[in-house]
């Protein structure tokens, strides 16, 4: 049931052109999981220090539990779910895949983001970039020696598939 | 012959998680769901005296306000563990006018949506009579309690004569020491959906026992069992918090029923604070004699902790102390106070984890006294057998343990004196501690799952949290079924399968896949007796069990297998669409002969900056005596997890009530730090990998690696921080300002 | 609460006058007010967008400064070559607070207003001089480790949470305010008020009136310059004590220096005493440590914070080390 004060935004979804409705300060985490249906994004926290709300918009990584919807009015939105093609993984995923960077698995639609989002702007990154792009992303479970592991050998795929 | 178990097999169900489409509680699809928004109470002692709820039962979209008032008979559940009806808390929720401590519910909004559901929470007001909250221990140490038993453990224990050893014992030590509360902090917030069809309830959960969430639902709506399906195959990490029944999943029920539709409540992290329990503070003495060789010849250990005022769960921190290390005179104390505090409740090796804390450091300080290695002190008081229970160990590794762990760590190159290492301006330190969990095994039971295409399905009502039970499953019926693990699909997370223990303890190996594997052999003794039954086939007129069914086909015996069928071609020609296994397995007289305990080491590498207070946690080699590993990748994925929640334990975690009010101020995740990115560094993690003989009839020898892994991490690193500065932290967390 | 009207505005005029007319709040990236409204702290009656207003370039001026438009992202800002090269404190600053997803979200003029992480301000239940006037202090006798010794009075305790504004201190930033009657620049020291007895006005910006700018002068500060912080965890935490600071250093002798501090005091902290005590002295520990006493004379801890102190001296030393290695 759209609230009275809501308004209809129309943005690219993941590729998909779509209107959605809400009130312009719903949070677009809220948008995302409600009304496109989109659950893989995921709320850790509702506040910005964890990391599992993040999407791409605009190309720029985002904590979607603070983003407002109406930042999403034309916006281009990507969530976890627009990251591989069909079932074909992206390298990332591929790569926590076999490296194990997925454990519990809550944090890491945010966390394969976080990555995409480094190694495409980042091919060749250091570890401290890799840290310095994985610092708003929680992890309970995996020590994160597991998630380095991944982000190195998407590196990696990623420079083969180029080459 | 595939050998899945040992392997290193990538995670069954990685592919949903790393796509975002593994469905966890609040991600499943329910129609015409309405939103539910829990209200806490904003006090921490006293009663409601008012709830003004017409404001917010006229919001747009508000469904219905349910609290105390108003709320349907709930019944106290049993609370009994064994019997599989374990609440987090004896009093259900809504029972009365009583608050007990701040963040307990006192009403629940039901609305077209969460915002509307937000919005109208927020008009609900409630009116109190304050009384004074006790909050801290010190402050209730007056009515401080021996509690009796704990989980069938007797809490105050006593061998020998131990005040008598003391005032003799050439080297004596001692110290109190204190760890603070800390939370499980999953990155999953706890959530329930309720939809009833009829007077059947469906839950969607994420619990890490579902057949105890069944049960105590059941009981405290006071339906039947039966009526009840609980649904959890994917959970955020747990700890712990998830174990036990919170109220949580009664309120959505509830709730459900109110509306006549489905309902789904979703906790915030700040209800995650006092809703679904926490580690209790801890305050520890402990005393220890000595001989100048080392040989301990007395440990008092002595501790109080909290508990809440509507259960009793009491963190048995010195229950390790009366068998980690051969000492005939020891006694051990546990006392409890309860204050109005949200419950405490199993985190990640309960009791283990802050008794280490004190026990370890202890030790590591009784070295000092007595100039000797602390790897060769623990070395001297290895215990051969259960000094305690006097029970032979079923199997020990932990000499080998401080030997691999020390080796790879080069321990050897260790300076004995504090402050005599440096790396540039930086401290270097280097500590070490032992690790311990018992090795626990309860029944489960198992079906496996034969189809005619040739793939198999492995089927428990246990639970993945995360460590990797979807895949350990599949590993066992691969190998039994000698089908490729590529074939095989898990099945869990769900109370209508074969019933199955508490996620917890760290027994879910132990105990479902001897079930597994029991179930996989009757599915293929099914297969052998169709066989026999085949018309003009390679089987005709024989016993089955002249018949062998292995790696995927089933031939004579003495046969070469391709004299046979494949097994899908059984099926097929028998015009079976499955065949079905069933396991039921579980623990015997082996528990009165053996005790069952894994072991480890961890060595740590600090670096301390003195100008600005910092540690960094540079480098961890821990090594477990586990029994087999049956998957070295998810196990040491649990090494690393357990190894980073313990650094988060010695450096950070603390849970900060503020005395005046009882309420929680740093409730978020940005005022409980755990560990980021940042924090971590070199963690190796080794396994002695050697088959416990004992603790399943079935020659797996797997014992359990989740909780044995954060033991012993927040003392090796407060062992290191000394040994880097000469300064002995002994209250946890060890942050910047205590080391200025 | 939702706010009743939210309205997109495309010039600075436009949003100057809905923002006067109808007491309405900016939102730009949206991270502080969006997290403050679901804690109920932060309830606008009217918001006006202003993430459309053309204020997100960073430019050269002919006088030699830099010109930061309000909307330009703090990850931006830190990524920016003429930043990294020529106030590289900044761009440090604000790669030490929060995370790759908050920083490409929050603006210039968003961090220079965001609010308090005190407990207490955070929750409604308490009483907060800051959220409601003489309604009393929580944190005074409360848990307050993490609470400010400089700068305090006795309705407030709370410190100002960023890490680029302590930056702007160092380097003398100005922030330029357009109201209805025009334009001002205001020395970024000024822009934030001591809470004295109304913590509730936190800075000198007036209702209707929006940050358009943030300019840096050129300064002699670039070359020795760091930024050192201090907290729980190694990353993604607010600041415990943190330091900014530059020299101007001339063989061993120091010229002028600046000296700012975080985490420790109720706004961004320029600490002239120790400038003072640093200008003509020998660049050495022993000035450093000097100056760092001199920093902290004044400072008023309560009954947790007490360490701070020290933590904040140490901050400095080690900044000023930095900054001399730099």
């Amino acid at each position: 049931m759209p609230d009275r004060r809501s308004v209809r935004l129309t943005c690219t979804l993941n590729g998909r052109r779509l209107s959605l409705d809400a009130h312009p300060m719903a949070r677009l985490l809220d948008v995302l999981r409600q009304q496109a249906g989109l659950t893989g994004t995921k709320e850790g926290c509702g506040e910005g220090e964890c990391g599992a709300c993040s999407v791409l918009l605009n190309g720029r990584l985002a904590n979607s539990c603070l983003t407002p919807f109406a930042h999403a009015d034309r916006a281009t939105i990507v969530t976890i779910e627009g990251i591989a093609s069909g079932d074909d993984l992206h390298a990332v995923q591929e790569a926590f895949l076999e490296c194990g960077g997925a454990q519990c698995g809550i944090c890491t639609p945010g966390i394969v983001l976080a990555a995409v989002d480094l190694l495409e702007r980042t091919p060749h990154p250091t570890e401290h970039d890799v840290r310095a792009a994985l610092a708003g992303n929680l992890c309970r479970c995996t020590g994160y020696m597991r998630i380095f592991d991944s982000v190195l050998e998407a590196c990696r795929r990623l420079s083969a598939s180029r080459a | 012959m595939s050998t899945a178990v040992g392997g290193s097999i990538s995670r069954k169900d990685g592919w949903v998680k790393v796509t975002g489409r593994a469905p966890y509680a609040a991600d499943h699809p329910i129609a015409g769901v309405a939103h539910a928004v829990a209200i806490q109470s904003t006090i921490a002692n006293g009663r409601i005296t008012a709830i003004a709820t017409s404001l917010a039962e006229n919001a747009p979209g508000v469904l219905a306000v349910i609290h105390h008032g108003n709320a349907p008979k709930l019944y106290r559940p049993e609370n009994d563990f064994m019997s599989a009806t374990k609440p987090g808390e004896a009093r259900v929720v809504f029972e009365d006018d009583r608050v007990h401590y701040s963040g307990q519910y006192v009403a629940i909004i039901v609305a077209e949506t969460l915002e509307q559901a937000r919005y109208a929470a927020e008009l609900v007001k409630i009116s109190y009579a304050v009384e004074d909250p006790l909050i801290e221990t010190d402050a209730a140490l007056d009515s401080a309690y021996l509690p009796d038993e704990f989980f069938g453990e007797k809490l105050t224990t006593k061998r020998g004569d131990p005040d008598g050893a003391l005032s003799g014992a050439a080297v004596t030590h001692e110290a109190s020491y204190t760890t603070p509360i800390e939370h499980h902090n999953p990155m999953e917030p706890s959530a329930s959906i309720a939809v009833w069809n009829g007077d059947e309830l469906t839950l969607y959960e994420t619990t890490q026992w579902v057949a105890g969430a069944r049960k105590t639902v059941a009981q405290t709506l006071g339906i039947a069992e039966e009526k009840i399906h609980i649904v959890s195959p994917f959970i955020g990490g747990g700890f712990g918090c998830k174990g036990f029944v919170w109220p949580h999943s009664v309120l959505s029920a509830i709730a459900a029923k109110k509306v006549n539709r489905p309902v789904k409540l979703n906790l915030t992290r700040k209800h995650m604070f006092s809703a679904c329990g926490h580690r209790s503070e801890t305050k520890q003495h402990v005393r220890l004699g000595a001989e100048r060789n080392g040989r301990l010849v007395a440990i008092d250990h002595d501790t109080v902790v909290q508990t809440s005022t509507v259960e009793e769960f009491v963190e048995a921190c010195g229950n390790t102390s009366r068998f980690l290390y051969s000492c005939p005179n020891v006694r051990v104390r546990h006392r409890a106070v309860r204050v109005n505090v949200a419950t405490p409740t199993p985190m990640r090796a309960p009791g283990e984890n802050p008794g280490l804390f004190a026990l370890e450091s202890a030790l590591d300080e009784l070295a000092y006294k007595l100039n000797m290695d602390p790897v060769e002190l623990r070395i001297v008081n290895h215990a051969d057998v259960n000094e305690h229970t006097r029970k032979p160990w079923s199997s020990k590794y932990l000499k080998e343990c401080y030997r691999m762990a020390a080796e790879h760590f080069e321990w050897a190159r260790r300076a004995l004196q504090p402050e005599s290492m440096r790396d540039g301006n930086v401290l270097v330190g280097w500590g070490m501690a032992t690790a311990t969990y018992p090795g626990i095994r309860s029944p489960g039971a198992a079906k496996v799952r034969l189809l005619q295409d040739g793939s198999v399905d492995v089927i428990s009502a246990t639970q993945d949290m995360g460590g990797g039970t979807y895949t350990t499953m599949a590993q066992i019926a691969a190998d039994v079924m000698g089908v490729a693990i590529e074939r095989i699909r898990t099945v869990l997370g769900d109370s209508l399968l074969p019933p199955a223990p508490v996620s917890g303890g760290s027994m879910t190996t132990a105990s479902i896949l001897p079930a597994i594997r029991k179930a996989a052999q009757d599915a293929l003794s099914k297969l052998r007796q169709l066989a026999a039954t085949m018309p003009a086939s390679p089987f005709t007129n024989r016993p089955h069990d002249d018949i062998v069914a292995e790696g995927g086909r089933v031939f004579p015996k003495g046969a070469d297998p391709s004299s046979g069928l494949a097994y899908e071609d059984v099926l097929k020609r028998t015009n079976q669409s499955e065949i079905e296994g069933e396991g039921y397995t579980g623990p015997g007289p082996e528990r009165d002969k053996f005790a069952f305990q894994s072991f480890g080491a961890h060595f740590v590498e600090v670096k301390v900056d003195p100008e600005i207070a910092t540690v960094q946690v540079s480098r961890v080699v821990s090594a477990f005596d586990v029994g087999r590993i049956v998957n070295p990748k998810t196990a040491r994925s649990q090494g690393y997890s357990g190894v980073i929640m313990g650094i988060g334990m010695a450096l950070m975690e603390h849970t900060v009530y503020d005395s005046r009010d009882g309420s929680i101020v740093t409730s978020n995740l940005a005022d409980y730090a755990i560990p980021v990115n940042a924090d971590a560094h070199s963690i190796d993690i080794l396994f002695v990998d050697k088959p416990d003989p004992f603790i399943d009839s079935d020659g797996l020898g797997a014992r359990g690696v989740g909780e044995i892994t954060v033991t012993g991490v927040a003392p090796a690193i407060a062992n290191a921080v000394y040994h880097a500065t000469g300064r002995r932290i002994r209250d946890l967390p060890i942050t910047p300002d205590k080391l200025l | 609460m939702q706010p009743f009207s939210y309205e997109k505005v495309t010039n600075e005029h436009e949003a100057i006058e809905r923002a006067r007319l109808g007491n309405a709040t900016f939102v730009a990236g949206g991270t502080t007010l969006v997290d403050l409204m679901k804690l109920n702290v932060e309830v606008p009656a009217a918001l006006v967008d202003i993430n459309a207003l053309p204020l997100n370039q960073i430019e050269d001026q002919s006088d030699g400064s830099i010109r930061i438009g309000a909307l330009v992202r703090n990850g931006d800002l830190a990524q920016d070559s003429r930043i990294q090269s020529r106030y590289r404190v900044l761009s440090q600053a604000i790669l030490a607070g929060a995370s790759a997803q908050l920083r490409n979200m929050a603006t210039t003029g968003g961090n220079l207003m965001q609010r308090t992480r005190c407990y207490y301000f955070r929750d409604p239940v308490y009483p907060c001089n800051k959220r409601q006037p003489g309604a009393g202090c929580a944190a005074m006798d409360g848990y307050n480790r993490i609470h400010a010794v400089l700068g305090v009075s006795d309705k407030c305790i709370a410190t100002h949470p960023s890490d680029m504004a302590v930056a702007l201190v160092a380097l003398d930033a100005s922030v330029h305010i357009r109201g209805a009657n025009g334009e001002r620049a205001v020395p970024i020291t000024e822009f934030h008020l001591l809470p004295g007895d109304t913590p509730h006005r936190e800075t000198v910006v007036r209702p209707g009136e929006l940050i358009t700018y943030v300019t840096l002068p050129s300064g002699p500060f670039g070359a020795h310059s760091a930024y050192v912080k201090l907290r729980d965890r190694a990353s993604y935490e607010f600041a415990l004590a943190s330091a900014a600071v530059a020299l101007q250093v001339e063989g061993t002798t120091v010229r002028s220096a600046r000296v700012a501090l975080g985490g420790v005091a109720t706004k961004p902290w320029r600490a002239l005493q120790a400038e003072q005590v640093l200008t003509g002295s020998t660049a050495n520990t022993a000035a450093f440590r000097n100056a760092a006493d001199a920093a902290l004379t004044g400072a008023v801890s309560r009954r947790y914070n007490a360490y701070k102190i020290e933590l904040a001296k140490r901050a400095i030393v080690r900044a000023l080390t930095d900054a001399l290695m730099d």
